[in-house]
């Protein structure tokens, strides 16, 4: 029997299943999040809100992480094909970008709470930074992950025929990736232009 | 043949039936996903007028299909997990829209 096959009894991948039984319940954590925000965006406590946010800088980390789900796919495919330069090579290039969408996201708290948007300052940013926290707690998580898989790819621990564990890292990395979608969209411009237009 | 061997071959089989697009279709779909995201940075910036927030939304609901679809390769997978994930996407969609029915004339009055 191959060491990769973790059948259950649907005939199925056990690991796999488990990973989008687990990505779909993450789907009702983040909506919580996301749905608080909706409710409290206009609550500023007279204090500085969504109009602070800059769309040109957030559109950027959003292409940057875009293009880690590429890289990504790319690891996950080189894999497949059993090309461990590659899958290396594009492993790590995700790790960089999200790195990257860290710093980014870094700078961005930091010019907020120099505006005085701080975790306390209203309902707002409690939600804002609650929401953009968690899901930048979940990019460091799969960045972890990442190196995690590099490091044992170099070690022989991951071989070539185990492309289904970068699979599962993948499947996680694009999560985080979807889940920004809706958070570009809904947290960022869609408020962003009903505060500053008026919608 | 043991009944093992022929799982795992089974699931090998499957298994290769993941890998459907090429780098080239990868590429591709990466490249959609950046225009559809400068559009949605352009519509903030014009006035496009009632239709603003369904456009971001239509936009965004594409992007999300396209990264599911291609990069999470639920289109090459089996129909189960597409079920799994639209059903967590489906109840928490449902639960939060209540939410803020419920609650957004409260909160923002």
């Amino acid at each position: 029997m191959s060491a990769q096959a973790h059948e259950t009894t649907l005939g199925l991948d056990h690991r796999k299943l488990a990973m989008w039984v687990f990505l779909g319940s993450e789907f009702l954590f983040f909506g919580a999040f996301i749905s608080t925000f909706l409710l409290y965006f206009r609550r500023t406590n007279g204090g500085p809100g969504v109009e602070l946010f800059d769309i040109g800088f957030t559109s950027v980390s959003s292409f940057i992480l875009l293009m880690s789900s590429l890289t990504m796919v790319l690891a996950h495919h080189a894999h497949s094909q059993r090309d461990l330069r590659r899958f290396r090579i594009w492993l790590l290039a995700t790790a960089f970008l999200g790195t990257i969408f860290l710093g980014g996201q870094a700078y961005e708290f930091t010019v907020f709470a120099k505006e005085g948007l701080t975790l306390t300052s209203s309902a707002m940013s409690s939600a804002f930074f609650v929401l953009t926290g968690l899901h930048g707690a979940h990019v460091a998580i799969g960045i972890i992950l990442l190196l995690s898989t590099w490091t044992l790819s170099r070690t022989g621990k991951i071989k070539a025929d185990q492309d289904v564990k970068t699979e599962m890292v993948g499947l996680y990395w694009h999560f985080v990736d979807i889940v920004w979608v809706l958070i570009f969209t809904v947290v960022y411009l869609i408020p962003y232009d009903l505060v500053v237009f008026g919608g | 043949m043991s009944q093992t061997d022929t799982a795992a071959q089974a699931s090998d089989a499957a298994h290769d039936d993941h890998h459907g697009p090429t780098t080239k279709q990868y590429v591709q779909i990466f490249a959609v996903l950046f225009v559809l995201t400068g559009l949605e940075v352009a519509a903030s910036f014009i006035d496009v007028g009632r239709v603003f927030v369904p456009l971001l939304i239509g936009l965004m609901a594409l992007k999300f299909v396209l990264v599911v679809g291609w990069f999470m390769h639920l289109r090459f997978d089996t129909k189960l997990y597409s079920r799994l994930m639209y059903t967590g996407l489906t109840g928490a969609l449902v639960l939060y829209t209540v939410v803020l029915l419920v609650f957004s004339d409260a909160v923002l009055a």
